[in-house]
């Protein structure tokens, strides 16, 4: 082994594979990010929705890149029983205050983080949301309070324009 | 292997045979020494080469008629349905065909764990066919999706949300699968695709698998080498195909009943809904044959632990060659492993049943004894069970139980002397 050196052709192969390898990547890139979201994708960035007519107690869904959001106006009794429960009973501890900054409305996004289903409305054990799939239960806030799904719905960018239009996006 | 010395007899035969010896491999695939104890459950591999071959055919025929497009997906299935010229028994038997298959993957894998065929010297053609039976899920998954029903929309969210289980790149992996923000049509249109290329890589695996069995040659249910050829073997040629062309002649009569007489039996009510990305059905399940890694999956409170325990599932078995111990192949002589491999059965079965069920009170805990049981069998009682194990004296040759009407020798034997 002592008397190997480096010699001049093998420098020729590494330089040779290592370039070589540069180039497959940089071919093979395009080929893997065409796949992700293209532009016309991307620029559905946006929805506004009229929710003059949604009275307390129910909820609106509409779509928004091509998942649903749930936009609920909840009665004082559901921002109540929200803001009541504590810190230390939830798997993903997130203050009532801080999703729905306004209490009476909360929107977010209808979809489990377990398996990415649409939680029913007004169904399971915390007053919330229950999904069907695989038995998540969520709370007024759309809380996880019990089974498989790790976080709680998650609360899109969203912003009031007027009174009666919500933005989100 | 003998037939290298094959010869062509007509001249023009010679002439291209010395050019590409397509000759000699057809003359090698009709003389193949077979062992003459190869029983009924040794003809789902012919029934599977079958199956793949039907699957292409009506595949590429619905393929002329499909429009794989979120708009339009759903519509061309009705329009193949019912306006293209025998589109309903095509589409049938690619929706039926797609069950049978697994349902013969099925017996075939059950057949190798219960006769050893995948120990020494198998192993490669044993993990060519967990490879093969990993791109068929795929494959077939894929094609459920693309009529684009209620079921195929949320089966597809739910399946490729799992890759979000994932720490730190789950959920740009899922984005990037998806090419969008939900299931839509940048990925039905991939499904599509891939639904279109799985199919030939199998083919390619199959062939893999074939060249890598007729190295050794086929195992037998008496599971010892055997000299080929020999008189414990016969030639593929006719003996095997007669007896796999019968076998698949029942087998295509149970495929026929599945296609004209129940052909929605194996379906589910609501992929005849168009996808609606607002609704999830009350109760997503798929395809019978993927309900025991479903069951699995579901098992686990924890969502990344539930993905890892359904693929650990799956995967396991490409390591099994290495967790069985045992040095004796076929179950007919290892008494212990014969019980533990029907209560295998039984646990799969199980996991299938409540794999269909909601995940909730009796179905759950049943559904988590079941699952703890799977990875039982895998990770300690095969490996244990090769030192414990008192297994039966194995014969000689395939001749000598034959001979003495028994696959048993000692029983074998005993016979023979009360017979003297």
């Amino acid at each position: 082994m002592s008397e190997k050196k480096t010699k001049r052709r093998d420098f020729l192969f590494t330089a040779t594979t290592a370039v070589g390898a540069v180039g497959a990547a940089a071919v093979v890139w395009p080929m893997i990010d065409q796949m992700n979201p293209d532009a016309s994708v991307k620029a559905l960035a946006s929805t506004e929705v009229d929710v003059s007519a949604l009275t307390p107690g129910n909820t609106l869904t509409v779509l928004w890149r091509g998942k649903p959001v749930f936009i609920r106006r909840r009665t004082q009794e559901e921002i109540d029983e929200a803001r009541a429960v504590k810190m230390e009973d939830l798997i993903h501890p997130e203050k009532d205050e801080d999703r729905a900054k306004n209490p009476e409305w909360l929107v977010m996004l209808g979809v489990c983080t377990h398996l990415g289903c649409v939680p029913l409305n007004d169904k399971g054990d915390y007053n919330g949301w229950f999904c069907p799939c695989h038995g998540s239960h969520y709370d007024t806030s759309g809380r996880i309070r019990k089974g498989p799904a790790p976080w709680n719905m998650e609360v899109p960018k969203y912003e009031f324009v007027n009174a009666n239009t919500i933005k989100i996006g | 292997m003998s037939d290298h010395d094959y010869r062509p007899k007509s001249k023009v035969g010679q002439w291209f045979n010395d050019r590409l010896p397509l000759l000699t491999l057809a003359n090698h695939l009709t003389d193949y020494p077979t062992p003459k104890n190869l029983n009924y459950w040794w003809t789902f591999g012919g029934i599977l080469t079958f199956c793949l071959i039907t699957q292409i055919v009506t595949g590429l025929t619905l393929a002329m008629h499909y429009i794989a497009h979120a708009d339009m997906a759903f519509e061309s299935v009705e329009h193949i349905m019912r306006d293209v010229n025998y589109g309903w028994l095509i589409r049938y038997i690619h929706a039926n065909g797609a069950s049978m298959f697994f349902l013969a993957v099925y017996i075939h894998i059950f057949r190798s764990l219960f006769y050893g065929s995948y120990k020494s010297p198998r192993e490669i053609i044993w993990i060519l066919g967990i490879i093969i039976y990993l791109l068929m899920m795929a494959a077939a998954f894929m094609g459920y999706v693309l009529p684009w029903g209620q079921m195929s929309f949320w089966g597809a969210t739910v399946i490729t949300n799992l890759f979000s289980a994932i720490p730190l790149v789950g959920e740009g992996i899922v984005t990037w699968l998806w090419g969008g923000y939900s299931v839509d049509n940048p990925t039905l249109t991939r499904f599509f695709t891939l639904h279109y290329l799985i199919p030939f890589l199998i083919l390619g695996l199959v062939v893999l698998h074939i060249w890598a069995l007729h190295v050794p040659g086929n195992n037998n249910p008496v599971g010892i080498d055997i000299k080929k050829p020999s008189k414990d073997t016969v030639p593929f040629h006719p003996y095997i195909v007669i007896k796999d062309g019968f076998a698949l002649l029942m087998f295509m009569i149970v495929f026929a009943f599945f296609v004209f007489y129940a052909p929605n039996i194996l379906g589910h009510a609501d992929n005849y809904i168009e996808a609606n990305p607002m609704v999830t059905p009350a109760h997503i399940v798929p395809e019978w044959y993927l309900l025991p890694f479903y069951a699995i999956l579901r098992s686990v409170p924890d969502k990344l632990l539930g993905v890892v325990a359904m693929l650990s599932a799956i995967l396991i078995l490409a390591v099994l060659p290495w967790l069985d111990t045992s040095k004796i192949r076929s179950a007919v002589f290892r008494p212990l492993y014969k019980q533990f491999y029907w209560i295998l059965v039984a646990d799969v079965l199980i996991l299938g049943y409540v794999g269909a069920m909601p995940a909730e009170g009796l179905y759950l805990l049943i559904a988590r004894v079941a699952t703890a049981y799977y990875f039982l069998h895998f990770l300690v009682i095969l490996p244990v069970l090769g030192f414990k194990e008192k297994t039966l004296p194995v014969p000689l040759s395939i001749t000598e139980p034959v001979l003495g009407g028994s696959p048993n020798l000692a029983a074998a034997r005993n016979k023979e002397s009360t017979i003297e």
